[in-house]
């Protein structure tokens, strides 16, 4: 599986050349890549759907205390997850060539798809905690680069600085739950961790764990009051949005749960959690949907309000809900994929996405219209098609809810309702009705961009109707997986005349009572106001979080970096004289025993030479030139100092530094006007008074220092070590080159970094000058 | 800077400073020098040659653009990390290799591809901000 995960990478990094290569045909040829990992991953069904689990490590980290492997674990739940990626992977590839042909950034979108493809797939088929969070990180990343696509626009820039924003900030609380989570069970493997449930329920860690794993999987999931953030993300290309934003990224904080569910679940407060943010995600969505007439904005609600169910289905935690969520789960990718590749595949041949602004298309788009009209049967949840089995067992562990089950049966249906009216509107609206006139003259799309719609339509037909193809192969192991162990059951499109029949026919009813009247619905006033308070008053607080973060650091910035030089050294010394001089006072006490038998005069004569400098400076200090001349003095005198003490590549070192610095000095000051005294009288005082106190406080600091006895233990072993094991005499290379080179590397790339700072700022900020640079 | 005395003593000096900076550079790892001091005298040589001749001379002798040398300088260090991992250590482990080179020993270590590193990096930073700062009038 790692070779899998790292080929998909490589093809991404490779894949603008492979675009140079095909040119058109590139989408075909890439797309063969998921289809091979779909093909590879299919070949582990038998095995799995027998009960058996597979894995695979490498060591990646190795540490006294942890180790981080590249372990991947393979059990229904992640096959399912895999074949999912992989398999609209394949489609999506292929439709992103069509939506996107003859945009100049195609090879870039060829690029950041696959990378999210191969971070996605390392999510779900990781094994260890740490590297699980190390992919769930990409794809956050790659995630922002996708939604951030159409660069140029600074709607998608915000869409995706926020989403960023808001499944970062998850990240790092999952982060957290994993780290407390490893520590505690001792297991830094998920398939070893699936033993040590009990360990981590009655752990006293157990609430703050729970908690941050769930901010990392609602964050990441959009539950409420997250749920802003993937509405927002819809600014992204159609492609991105059918595969991130519906049919995989979005179920990582699903599938973390689906995952957790035998080790933090079965709990009262998992159920309520879960459960509870589920439920009230997924009432909150589903009625939002009907607010908006954009087909990606409706999609999108209805999107969260799949997650939600998923969530409420893995609170409720019964064997039930583990059937469900497996149904549930495979059903939505199949419909949800297709229809966002059709509203996408709506707006690029017709010019809008809007609802109200289309009608009739069914008769110059067929093939569009036939998987839009099968995918929302589905979605509605009317028989034969695979979404009415998911709808009826969710409904049926709705009813057998351990806790308050009223309550989540009545919001179930509720919801459900809206959803209905939400299938309704997304495929008679367009589709149906009078023609219309649209912005462009539409006509069907490329094979490329109604393959992948018509086969995941056509595929919930056909596990509707046979539902054996899928249950013993594929469901059973992933409610197995989730359950926590094997279960048995079989799934069938009829149950007979029972409760949750009749719940589907007065959902049916209601919701296309609700399409009915949706016109008047949307535009009255309740309907906005619920629009305002769900949908605009998170985006405000999120805004307003982030404008106040700004602010305050603004604020900050102009306090301590006002850009007057005096003031940071004040800043400086004032923190060094603080801070070193209460622990210096506290910890040891001043010790005045000043030794000058070891004194020559040519230490003497030193002495005097710097101080002088210093006393030129002083005096004559308002003339810059006279200024750096004096401080050249000062450090050529100290480079003596080293010298005499033995510390030769000090000495040249400081000598030659003092010489450079000189010049560059030099050179920026020719430019610089006459020193101008700014400072008051009352300032100068406070300055000098500051600038002896930090001066003697040195002076004490040394005295206390030396007065302490010498350690060599760490120069004599450099001494000794360093011919045998670095095969050098001199050891201050040594030390740079070998002993300490990763301290080194680290100085080295700081030098760098600022001289490409140095360079962009002098050179590139200058308008006319930018021609040069690219000498 | 027109100057007669500095233009013949820079052309004489540049090659002498050249190599000196070459010759702390080998040395050092046995007497004081080294990569850090030795690209210090070889930017020192460059700043000279800068300021006796200007910017654009200086750059066709160097050939190389600064920051490239900063680029190539950074791949080294990183380089002779990786060396060391192929070998199954862990990164910067020091790696060895002495040759008999016409009855002399000639030692060749990941240490030296490291300070090579080192010299460029300190060579490309000077020599790029001081060409920098002389070629672009700063305003205030």
């Amino acid at each position: 599986m790692l070779i899998v995960i790292g080929l998909i990478f490589v093809t991404a990094l490779l894949a603008p050349w492979i675009f140079k290569l095909f040119r058109e045909k590139t989408g075909w040829i890439l797309a063969l890549l998921p289809l091979g990992s779909f093909l590879y991953l299919l070949s582990f069904m038998p095995e799995i759907a027998a009960g058996g689990t597979i894995t695979q490590s490498t060591t990646w980290v190795s540490m006294e205390f942890f180790e981080v492997n590249l372990a991947f674990y393979l059990d229904g739940l992640s096959l399912m997850f895999g074949l999912i990626i992989t398999g609209i992977g394949t489609f999506i590839v292929l439709y992103g060539a069509g939506y996107l042909s003859g945009n100049e950034y195609l090879p870039r979108f060829y690029l950041a798809i696959l990378l999210f493809m191969g971070s996605m797939l390392g999510v779900v088929l990781a094994d260890n905690l740490i590297s699980i969070f190390v992919f769930w990180e990409l794809t956050s990343f790659t995630s922002y680069l996708l939604i951030g696509f159409n660069h140029e626009q600074e709607a998608s820039r915000k869409a995706a600085l926020q989403a960023l924003l808001v499944t970062g900030i998850g990240g790092l609380a999952l982060l957290g739950g994993m780290v407390l989570m490893g520590f505690a069970s001792g297991q830094w493997e998920v398939s070893a961790l699936l033993n040590e449930g009990d360990i981590i329920r009655e752990h006293p860690h157990y609430l703050a764990i729970l908690l941050l794993v769930l901010g990392g999987a609602f964050t990441k999931s959009a539950q409420f009051p997250f749920h802003f953030w993937l509405p927002g993300a819809m600014a992204a290309p159609t492609p991105v949005s059918a595969y991130l934003h519906s049919a995989t990224m979005v179920k990582a904080g699903v599938y973390l749960l689906a995952r957790l569910h035998p080790v933090l679940g079965f709990t009262d407060t998992w159920m309520i959690l879960v459960g509870g943010f589920g439920v009230v995600t997924l009432l909150i969505s589903a009625w939002l949907s009907l607010s908006f007439t954009d087909l990606k904005q409706i999609l999108a609600y209805s999107t969260v309000m799949a997650l939600g169910t998923m969530m409420m289905l893995i609170g409720l935690g019964t064997e039930l809900a583990m059937q469900g969520l497996a149904v549930y789960i495979l059903s939505h990718a199949m419909y949800k994929g297709a229809l966002f590749m059709v509203a996408g595949g709506i707006d690029h041949e017709a010019g809008t996405r809007d609802v109200l602004k289309l009608g009739g298309l069914r008769k110059l788009m067929p093939i569009s219209a036939v998987a839009a009209a099968l995918a929302a049967l589905s979605m509605a949840g009317i028989p034969p098609l695979f979404g009415f089995i998911a709808k009826e067992i969710v409904y049926e562990a709705a009813l057998e809810a351990t806790l308050l089950p009223v309550l989540f049966i009545t919001l179930a249906v509720v919801a459900n309702i809206a959803i209905v009216a939400a299938s309704a509107i997304v495929v008679i609206r367009p589709f149906f009705g009078k023609q219309v006139e649209t912005p462009k003259k539409a006509h069907e799309t490329p094979p490329s961009m109604w393959i992948g719609p018509i086969i995941l339509a056509v595929l919930s037909v056909v596990f509707g109707v046979l539902p054996f193809l899928v249950d013993k192969s594929l469901i059973v192991p992933v409610a197995g997986s989730v359950w926590g162990e094997p279960l048995d059951f079989y799934l069938s499109l009829w149950h007979g005349f029972n409760m949750p029949l009749m719940l589907s026919l007065l959902t049916l009813a209601g919701g296309l009572l609700t399409y009915r009247i949706w016109d008047g619905l949307r535009e009255s006033a309740p309907m906005k106001g619920y629009q305002m308070v769900f949908a605009r008053f998170p985006v405000n607080v999120y805004d307003g979080l982030v404008n106040g973060m700004l602010g305050l650091a603004g604020w900050q910035t102009r306090i301590l970096q006002n850009g007057l030089m005096s003031n940071y050294l004040v800043t400086i010394m004032v923190t060094a004289l603080v801070a070193i001089g209460y622990t210096f006072l506290t910890q040891s006490g001043i010790i005045w025993n000043p030794d000058f038998s070891n004194v020559h005069v040519y230490d003497w004569a030193l002495s005097i030479t710097i101080v002088g400098s210093l006393g030129i400076m002083l005096a004559f200090g308002n003339s810059r030139l006279t200024i750096i001349v004096a401080a050249g003095i000062i450090g050529y005198g100290l480079s003596l100092i080293y010298l005499m003490h033995g510390a030769a590549d000090l000495a040249m070192t400081q000598v030659l530094v003092e010489t450079l610095t000189v010049i560059l000095v030099v050179l920026v000051l020719i430019h610089v006007p006459k020193i101008k005294e700014v400072r008051s009288g009352v300032s100068r005082t406070r300055d000098g008074v500051i600038a002896i106190s930090a001066g003697l406080m040195m002076t004490l600091l040394i005295l206390a220092v030396t007065a302490v006895p010498f350690d060599a233990f760490i120069s004599e072993y450099y001494a000794e070590a360093s011919y045998p094991l670095a095969h050098g005499r001199n050891i201050v290379n040594v030390i740079l080159v070998d002993f300490r080179a990763l301290d080194t590397m680290g100085e080295v790339v700081v030098v760098a970094i600022a001289g490409l700072a140095v360079y962009a700022l002098i050179k590139m900020t200058r308008p006319g000058s930018s021609k040069e640079n690219k000498s | 800077m027109q100057s007669l005395i500095l233009h013949t003593t820079t052309r004489m000096m540049i090659g002498v400073l050249v190599l000196f900076s070459l010759f702390l550079f080998f040395r050092g790892h046995d007497e004081p020098g080294g990569g850090f001091i030795g690209g210090l005298v070889g930017a020192g040589a460059f700043t000279l040659y800068a300021i006796a001749f200007g910017t654009a001379a200086t750059r066709k002798i160097l050939r190389i653009h600064p920051i490239t040398l900063i680029a190539i300088g950074l791949a080294s260090l990183v380089i002779s990390g990786l060396i060391p991992m192929f070998m199954g250590d862990p990164f910067l482990t020091g790696k060895w290799l002495f040759l008999e080179l016409g009855g002399s020993e000639v030692k060749l270590s990941t240490p030296l591809i490291f300070d090579i590193g080192v010299y460029l990096c300190v060579v490309g930073f000077i020599v790029a901000v001081i060409f920098s700062l002389e070629e672009e009038p700063l305003t205030f």
